[in-house]
């Protein structure tokens, strides 16, 4: 165990934390973009919106943490990485406010105008974050102008080359897929929405499993002839594209649930190839390996980092536990009589209601959906 | 490399243009002030809702069920911008305040990144199990998804607030010789900073008032126009004994936070009195009129006494003068201004602590009203008056709260972590100055657009009133908020 260290520990805990972040906010974006084709009408968004409606926001805290994280154990990458990465980081953020508050502000008011602007909110404030991301960690593992100091001596420009937009491009794709397959799940079945999911996903496989290849390919050759290809185990991206592969393959014979992990698993092996890519690396230099910023010339003191570890370990399963068990309530799929005005009348609204509190009070499932 | 690593104090001010700093001051400033509109309300109104969702679980009472829905949907609104202007603050350290981000992380990363996972987690969580829960939990497992948001709501300020706390009074740390960044030795001393038992209840205290006053203004906007009497009496009077007991609070943890100035920060309470010259038995200004260059007061109406009585508890104790202090700093770190801006840190404490001081004086008001049984009384001219005044003075909290953060940072330039690190020496090197003006812009017009929606939003959910059992089902709003499925 002589590799054991606690910036190695760390280093895989903000992995997780990433992987994590784009596993579960990757459907959210994929849905906002979504609501813009898959709808027909005013309803169709709301019901597309309600199948996140309740996690989203927790979802998004796994970047914050991720965030958080990168500022206590390796305080000279995130210094350089946000203020490197400063404009892209701008827009996600502009992207993130307005989606977010679209979320709650959206439905406050019945009025076409005003729910057509929070429709774009939604579909740009998801859209423009899903595409930035990759393109943030494409130039991550490919190397940006860092020079002495560690300052980061390009521009904008720097950092939209070919291979951190064809990034930006599969990111995007991959969670649009991923967004797709979830509204398969969590919608009504056979319903519109669910329909359009389908039909979308059985086009949009194929085009994402070609790009997942292409970018783990390219990233693959950008290692090669940097000379340093980190510690990636070939059968970590080799599973990657396997799992881009099956997912059309799955979704062709209507195994939603199954194309679901199949794109899980490839949001989080993509990620986690990219991770081991750097690895010791935390972001490399194009202008010299000598400025890479790595494990070990950014992390923090050994004390932080053995009390981050002893936090990490006591909370993160209480995390997961309680946000999976969230997940476990909202489980149901979400139908476009769900989030209709109802047609019934105040007096049937109260002996539902009446119905509801009895079936609960008799300990059975009040549920029934 | 670390050891060749210029970042920090020692690469000095040479480098980076002064506009890039001035504008990411501006920057902080402005969206930090932002954030802290909604911070304090989500802090404030999560204990009210859920106060009143659980009464409603206890007893059944319709007029609680109808409170709760109803500040729950403004508490959502609120809740939502606090969160979406929160990012951007943690964004914001590395972007704009790279060598500050590199020289503190050891010791102000794990706060945030604890504040994410303890807090941010189990808000966010819960509050979606909340939103959406009315018919898909037990009601009391529901009514407690709203007491985890109250506790998450609170860690958060804890954590934030021990991070801050080190800024202003730095502990638990040393200079590691080699690369030059702040160390952590002692993470306890850290979280139990004595900065920080005063800056944590006294945040804690203006934010219950603020929701409180928040409460209090729109339950005396219904009451002044006998709408929903019985409802909104019930929402006055717990509003009002939470805004007195906090109110007060606040004086009294203030009173305390003063007096550790006295040995933490000298400077910042000396610029808050405008008080030049060192003085044993100083007087408590209450109007002054300065000249910086000079170092003296052109004008200068005060109490006898009264600044070293609230310092220090003695009528003839010494406290330090800006100029004295100015000459301390000097001999000790070489030559420079060590004056934080001293008209703004002045009058900024002296519109934190008015504002207080009427806030109390509402409540005690509200307090006497409330026990007398007469608080939705409109026959009584001075009632009357009161319920009139209160949805205006919804604005104090914020006044105070603003020029409170206003008077604890701009009182500790030029430092950005006291007598440490300068706000000069933290800014980003690689970041030009259209780069900070480009994000300035943004920031300010996507702002000020959210907080016209925001107002416009809360004001249209205050006319349309708590909802009612029946009508709510086809209230459009409910759509947003429907248990989907359910049924």
């Amino acid at each position: 165990m002589d590799w054991f260290n606690l910036e190695t520990l760390w280093f895989g805990l903000i992995a997780v934390l990433f992987i994590g972040y784009f596993v579960l906010e990757g459907f959210d974006f994929g849905v906002g973009v979504l609501t813009r084709w898959l709808s027909r009408d005013d309803t169709d968004r709301r019901v597309m919106i309600n199948t996140i409606g309740p996690v989203w926001d927790g979802n998004e805290v796994w970047v914050i943490t991720a965030g958080g994280a990168m500022f206590a154990a390796f305080p000279l990458w995130y210094a350089i990485v946000f203020s490197s990465f400063y404009l892209p980081l701008f827009l996600i953020l502009l992207g993130l406010i307005v989606r977010g508050v679209a979320f709650e502000f959206r439905g406050k008011r019945s009025d076409t105008r005003w729910r057509w602007w929070w429709d774009q909110a939604i579909f740009w404030g998801s859209l423009l974050p899903a595409v930035l991301w990759g393109v943030a960690f494409a130039n991550i593992v490919r190397g940006i102008p860092i020079g002495e100091d560690f300052l980061f001596e390009g521009n904008l420009l720097d950092l939209l080359h070919p291979y951190a937009l064809f990034g930006g491009l599969a990111t995007l794709l991959l969670f649009t897929l991923h967004g797709a397959m979830y509204l398969a799940l969590k919608t009504e079945d056979g319903g519109y929405v669910q329909q359009r999911a389908h039909a979308l996903a059985l086009r949009l496989g194929f085009v994402v499993a070609t790009g997942v290849i292409v970018f783990l390919g390219w990233t693959y050759l950008n290692a090669v002839s940097l000379g340093d290809t980190g510690v990636v185990p070939g059968i970590i991206p080799v599973s990657a594209m396997l799992a881009a592969v099956a997912a059309p393959l799955l979704i062709r014979e209507k195994l939603h649930g199954w194309a679901f992990v199949a794109t899980t698993a490839t949001v989080a092996l993509v990620t986690l190839t990219l991770f081991l890519n750097l690895y010791p690396r935390l972001l490399v230099s194009s202008i010299d390996p000598s400025f890479d910023i790595t494990i070990q010339n950014a992390k923090a003191s050994d004390l932080t980092l053995t009390i981050m570890s002893w936090a990490a370990l006591v909370f993160v399963p209480i995390v997961l536990a309680y946000q999976s068990w969230s997940y476990w309530v909202f489980r149901h799929r979400v139908s476009r009589a769900s989030v209709e005005a109802p047609t019934e009348t105040p007096m049937q609204v109260l002996e539902r209601r009446r119905a509801i509190a009895d079936q609960r009070r008799s300990g059975t499932d009040a549920e029934g959906s | 490399m670390p050891a060749s690593f210029g970042v920090g104090p020692s690469r000095g001010v040479q480098e980076l243009a002064v506009e890039a700093l001035e504008f990411a001051r501006i920057q902080f400033g402005s969206t930090t002030i932002y954030h802290f509109f909604f911070v304090p309300l989500s802090i404030g109104l999560a204990p009210l809702v859920a106060v009143f969702h659980t009464q409603y679980v206890r007893t059944g009472q319709e007029r609680y069920r109808r409170l709760a829905k109803f500040w729950g949907k403004i508490f959502l609104i609120i809740f939502a911008m606090g969160v979406v202007t929160g990012i951007v603050q943690e964004f914001q350290f590395g972007m704009n305040w790279s060598d500050y981000s590199w020289f503190v992380g050891d010791i102000f990363g794990a706060p945030l990144a604890l504040e994410g996972l303890l807090a941010f987690f189990l808000e966010s969580t819960f509050l979606g199990l909340w939103i959406f829960g009315w018919d898909r939990l037990p009601p009391k497992l529901h009514a407690a998804t709203m007491w985890l948001v109250v506790l998450g709501t609170h860690v958060s300020a804890y954590f934030i607030l021990a991070a801050n706390s080190w800024m202003q009074h730095p502990v638990g740390y040393t200079i590691d010789a080699e690369t030059g960044q702040a160390r952590l030795d002692d993470f306890l001393a850290v979280l139990s900073n004595p900065y920080l038992v005063g800056q944590f209840s006294h945040t804690i205290l203006a934010s219950w008032t603020t929701g409180a006053f928040l409460v209090l203004g729109i339950s005396a906007y219904y009451l002044f126009r006998q709408r929903e009497v019985e409802v909104f009496t019930s929402s006055a009077r717990v509003a009002v004994t939470i805004a007195v007991l906090s109110s007060i609070g606040v004086a009294f943890v203030g009173h305390d936070q003063a007096q550790h100035l006295t040995e933490a920060q000298p400077m910042k309470l000396a610029a808050a009195e405008a008080l030049w010259d060192t003085e044993e038995g100083a007087a408590l200004s209450l109007f002054a009129v300065g000249d910086v260059d000079a170092g003296r007061n052109v004008i200068d109406i005060g109490l006898p006494q009264g600044l070293s009585i609230l310092a220090t508890n003695e009528l003839d104790g010494e406290v330090q003068g800006l100029n004295d202090l100015q000459e301390a700093y000097e001999e000790e770190m070489g030559e420079g201004d060590y004056l934080p801006p001293v008209a703004v840190t002045y009058w900024s404490f002296r519109i934190m602590v008015g504002a207080g001081m009427l806030m109390i004086a509402l409540s005690l008001f509200g307090l006497v009203s409330s026990v007398r049984g007469r608080i939705a009384d409109t026959t009584s001219t001075l009632n009357r008056w009161w319920l009139w005044s209160l949805p205006f003075a919804i604005a104090l909290p914020f006044l105070a709260n603003t020029a409170g953060w206003i008077l604890t940072e701009m009182g500790r330039q030029p430092w950005v972590v006291y007598g440490v690190l300068r706000t000069a020496d933290g800014v980003s090197p690689s970041v030009s100055t259209w780069e900070v003006v480009l994000t300035l812009g943004g920031f300010t017009t996507i702002y000020l657009v959210l907080l016209a929606v925001t107002i416009g939003l809360i004001k249209k959910q205050i006319l349309t009133g708590p909802p009612e059992e029946a009508d709510e089902e086809v209230d459009e709003e409910h759509r947003t908020i429907a248990p989907l499925g359910a049924y």
